[in-house]
């Protein structure tokens, strides 16, 4: 009979390596006991190992860190090898390039400058927010379906869960679970992120649902003729109070019966720094998870604009 | 399997039984221990968008040390991997403690069904383990199960085929480094 583990693989007559043999089949069996209990207790309740989970990714903080800066600095090395190799043909599409850039230019004052005006006749501010925390991605859950990264802040930065991450080019995906110096992230390709979107330009309203492959699925609300086109950007509706409005999602790439496969706008492997922003309404949020008997028994008001849309949305469906 | 008994009285293949040399008790439970652990953690340092990139290489690391050196990993520390697994691999907990012990658990039955394997059988298992493992990974994983998502693991599957070997080379060269013969006191 073989025993692995211990020294002596023959047990022969020796009662002690029969019994430490026999232990160790015991603890094994418990073992896949075991992790079936807490895979259960893990699917029921997501939320159950994070203090744990979060323990250790703080511990590993510093080298993720390391690793994050060392895999910027390979990029900009291969970029810049990658650069001497092309730099002719790139000289001379560049001067063309400049030329309408400086064309452009022209006219995006005149549009600033128009922009200005009109926005003082509405009365409207500047809507950039400060964000909570500029931070590096350290790393991501690479080898399972899910899509998960870890971010490189966490509590200490005042990063809380829900709050939406966004790189400069738009959105990356929100933050699940809040550590000490870092912090779990869900992706927006991640099945289970949902995420109200609209098409940039007029108000056809969708979801956007990640599938787990790198794609999302734009699923329309209202259905009917699919108006979409391939190369439409959806942005950020604002609905359901999480995200704020007008930040780029996703561009479509292939059409389906009732919307479209896209394409993510901001890829995080692409990116260097991600900016967390703080929750555009938190009051939505607070409004989308009262139960209405509670909400009709306080004298409470829920206030802003975005309480009617997370109702009508059915909030953010919580994902583990 | 059988084995040669007193084998560290006799020349082996970390070289001549000399005076004060011999193998550090550290070193020999250390190394397959800190690579495997190492390897689960290692996972989690890519940016990985579009799906699974990686094969499961913390889990493969324990099936090529399991099944190159048998004596060496005992039965239950599929658990103790499997706790340290879960904790960087994104999947929910208890995903992987069941399958490390699960897979540990086979290789024990295997292993008394079939002592004598060369190398290309020793692959064949751990490929249909690791498949194995992959596939109810995802269906554990707790996302929304669709054909796209299937499609996506199709790489990862190829490639924890083709990274058997070139794992088990790493570990019969580790296993080398922890077989070195030091200078002892006594």
């Amino acid at each position: 009979m073989p025993l692995s583990g211990s020294k002596q693989r023959i047990s022969g007559h020796s009662r002690k390596a029969q019994y430490s043999a026999f232990t160790g089949y015991v603890l094994i069996v418990l073992a896949v006991l075991v992790g079936i209990a807490l895979l259960v207790v893990s699917l029921v309740q997501p939320a159950s190992f994070n203090g744990l989970r979060g323990l250790f990714s703080d511990a590993t903080a510093p080298v993720a860190q390391a690793n994050a800066a060392g895999r910027t600095g390979g990029r900009n090395f291969l970029d810049t090898v990658e650069g001497y190799f092309e730099a002719g043909q790139q000289n001379a599409e560049l001067k063309k390039e400049v030329e309408i850039a400086r064309i452009r230019l022209a006219e995006a004052r005149a549009v600033e400058e128009e922009n200005r005006r009109l926005k003082a006749l509405l009365g409207l501010g500047e809507t950039e927010v400060d964000p909570v925390a500029v931070a590096r991605l350290v790393g991501s859950s690479s080898a399972s379906t899910r899509r998960f990264a870890y971010l490189g802040a966490g509590r200490s930065d005042g990063v809380k869960p829900g709050m939406p991450v966004r790189s400069e080019r738009g959105i990356v995906g929100r933050v699940l679970e809040s550590a000490r110096h870092s912090s779990r992230v869900l992706l927006i390709t991640d099945s289970e992120s949902v995420l109200p979107v609209r098409r940039a330009g007029d108000n056809t309203v969708a979801f956007a649902e990640g599938r787990g492959d790198g794609l999302i699925n734009i699923r329309l609300i209202n259905l009917g003729i699919n108006p979409l086109k391939r190369g439409d950007v959806f942005v950020t509706s604002g609905a359901g109070g999480l995200y704020r409005p007008g930040i780029a999602v996703a561009i479509v790439t292939r059409l389906t019966d009732d919307g479209a496969v896209a394409r993510i706008i901001s890829n995080p492997a692409a990116t260097d720094f991600v900016a967390v922003e703080p929750i555009w309404q938190p009051d939505a949020r607070r409004g989308a998870n009262t139960p209405i008997e509670e909400a009709i028994g306080s004298n409470e008001t829920i206030v802003g604009d975005g309480a009617a849309d997370a109702a009508e949305a059915g909030g953010e469906p919580d994902a583990q | 399997m059988i084995e040669r008994r007193g084998f560290t009285n006799r020349r082996d293949s970390s070289g001549r039984r000399q005076i004060n040399r011999d193998h550090s008790p550290f070193l020999l439970v250390f190394i397959p221990w800190a690579t495997i652990m190492l390897a689960s953690y290692l996972q989690s340092v890519p940016i990985a968008v579009t799906g699974p990139l990686l094969p499961p290489i913390g889990f493969l690391f324990m099936l090529a040390w399991r099944l190159l050196r048998p004596g060496v990993l005992p039965i239950w520390s599929g658990l103790i991997f499997g706790v340290w697994d879960d904790l960087f691999s994104g999947q929910p907990f208890g995903s992987a403690i069941l399958l490390f012990s699960a897979a540990m658990l086979a290789i024990e039955i295997i292993d008394i069904r079939f002592p004598w394997r060369g190398f290309a059988q020793d692959w064949m298992i751990a490929a249909s383990i690791a498949v194995i493992y992959i596939l109810v990974a995802t269906l554990v994983s707790g996302s929304r199960l669709s054909l796209p998502l299937f499609a996506s693991i199709v790489p990862q599957l190829l490639l924890s085929v083709v990274a058997y070997p070139f794992i088990s080379f790493i570990v019969s060269r580790l296993d080398k480094l922890r077989l070195m013969r030091l200078r002892t006191i006594s």
